[in-house]
C-alpha cells in the first residue's frame, strides 16, 4: 500500500514553496552534516529560507516536532492499551492536560460518548513492555483522577487488521 | 544488535527534538559528546536495524485540512473475518485493529477532506450491515511521547 501523500489545507497560512517543504520531508530528512542545506537545495531555495519556514510550520503546529521517531515495537514496548475513562464534562479539559503530561501516554484525546453503551469521553494510548506494565500505568492514571473517575475500561489489541502510512511514514 | 549506551543517549536526546538550524549536529554533539559523524552513522546503523521509524519532521494529519477520525464497530464473532475484509477495503481506513472489547473493531479513517469522513461512515455501513460509531477527537491534550531507554 502506498504512502498517503499530505493534504493540506488549501487556503491561507502556507504556500506551494512550504508545500514543497513538506513533500521533500515527509519520508524523512537526509542523514548528512548538513541536512537543511540540501533539502534547501533540493527545493531552490537559499537554506535560510528553509530555516524561517521550517519555524513557521512548528509554530503554527503542522510540524509537530523534529526528530528520532523510534519504533516502540523493536524498543520492546509490545503491549499498547486504549485507556478509555469517564469523565465530567467540565473537568475533562484539566484531566486531559494532565493525563497527557505522563511520559507513558502517547496520545490523549477528548471524544464523544454513545450512552448507554459507550459511556468514556477521555481516551489516553499506554504503552509497556507487557501487559502488566500497561495495567500497572494505566491504576497510575486512576490514582491521578482520583474521585474524577467514574469509570474506566482497557481495550488491548488482539491484532492488526491494517496498518497503513497515515503519517506519511515512508 | 543492541543499543549501546551512546545509543540509548541518543534516542532519548533526540526524541525531544532536532535543532532548526544552519549546524544542526553541533549542539548535540557535544552535548553527547561524539563527533558528527560518528552521531550521523549511529543513527543510520539504527534506522537500517529498525530501532528508529524516521528521522524528520513529524507531520500533524489534523492540521494538513484532512478528515480524520476514529471509528468502533460491534462485530459478531463469526462475521468479524468478512467484516474486516470489507473494512480494510476502503481505501481511506488507515489502521484498523481487533480490540477486546464488545465494540472490537477499531480503525482510522483518513480522507482528503473533513465531509468525507461521514460519507465513507455511511458506505461502510451500508456495505456491512453494523452501526458505525463515529469518535473524532474533540480536544487533543498531546504533549509528545518520549520512550526513554
Amino acid at each position: 500500500m502506498q504512502a498517503r501523500n499530505i493534504i493540506v489545507k488549501p487556503d491561507a497560512l502556507i504556500d506551494d514553496i512550504d508545500r514543497k517543504i513538506i513533500t521533500a520531508t515527509q519520508a524523512g530528512l537526509p542523514l548528512v552534516r548538513d541536512p537543511y542545506r540540501v533539502v534547501a537545495e533540493q527545493i531552490g531555495i537559499d537554506t535560510h529560507e528553509l530555516l524561517k519556514r521550517i519555524n513557521h510550520l512548528q509554530q503554527c503546529g503542522i510540524i509537530r516536532r523534529i526528530g528520532i521517531i523510534p519504533n516502540h515495537y523493536k524498543l520492546g514496548y509490545r503491549a499498547n492499551g486504549m485507556s478509555v475513562w469517564n469523565v465530567a464534562d467540565t473537568l475533562v479539559q484539566q484531566l486531559g492536560h494532565d493525563i497527557g503530561q505522563l511520559d507513558f501516554v502517547s496520545h490523549c484525546y477528548r471524544r464523544p460518548r454513545f450512552l448507554p453503551e459507550w459511556p468514556y469521553n477521555l481516551f489516553a494510548m499506554v504503552h509497556g513492555h507487557d501487559r502488566d506494565e500497561v495495567m500497572h500505568k494505566v491504576a497510575l492514571i486512576d490514582q491521578l483522577l482520583g474521585e474524577s473517575n467514574q469509570g474506566h475500561d482497557v481495550l488491548f489489541s488482539r491484532r492488526i487488521l491494517k496498518k497503513t502510512g497515515l503519517r506519511l511514514q515512508e | 544488535m543492541e543499543l549501546s549506551l551512546i545509543d540509548k543517549q541518543i534516542m532519548n536526546h533526540l526524541q525531544g527534538g532536532f535543532p532548526v538550524c544552519e549546524n544542526p549536529w553541533d549542539a548535540i554533539s557535544s552535548q553527547l559528546g561524539i563527533d558528527v559523524d560518528q552521531l550521523i552513522e549511529r543513527i543510520e546503523t539504527m534506522q537500517q536495524a529498525g530501532f528508529i521509524s524516521r528521522f524528520g519532521p513529524l507531520y500533524n494529519a489534523h492540521e494538513m485540512g484532512g478528515g480524520l477520525s476514529l471509528a468502533a464497530m460491534q462485530i459478531d464473532a463469526d462475521d468479524f473475518d468478512r467484516v474486516a475484509d470489507i473494512v480494510n477495503g476502503f481505501q481511506q481506513v488507515a489502521h484498523n485493529y481487533e480490540r477486546e472489547h464488545q465494540l472490537n473493531m477499531w480503525f482510522v479513517i483518513a480522507t482528503e477532506f473533513p465531509y468525507q469522513v461521514a460519507e465513507v461512515i455511511q458506505q461502510i455501513e451500508d456495505s456491512t450491515g453494523y452501526r458505525v460509531y463515529n469518535m473524532p477527537k474533540q480536544e487533543e491534550y498531546f504533549l509528545g511521547l518520549r520512550f526513554e531507554l
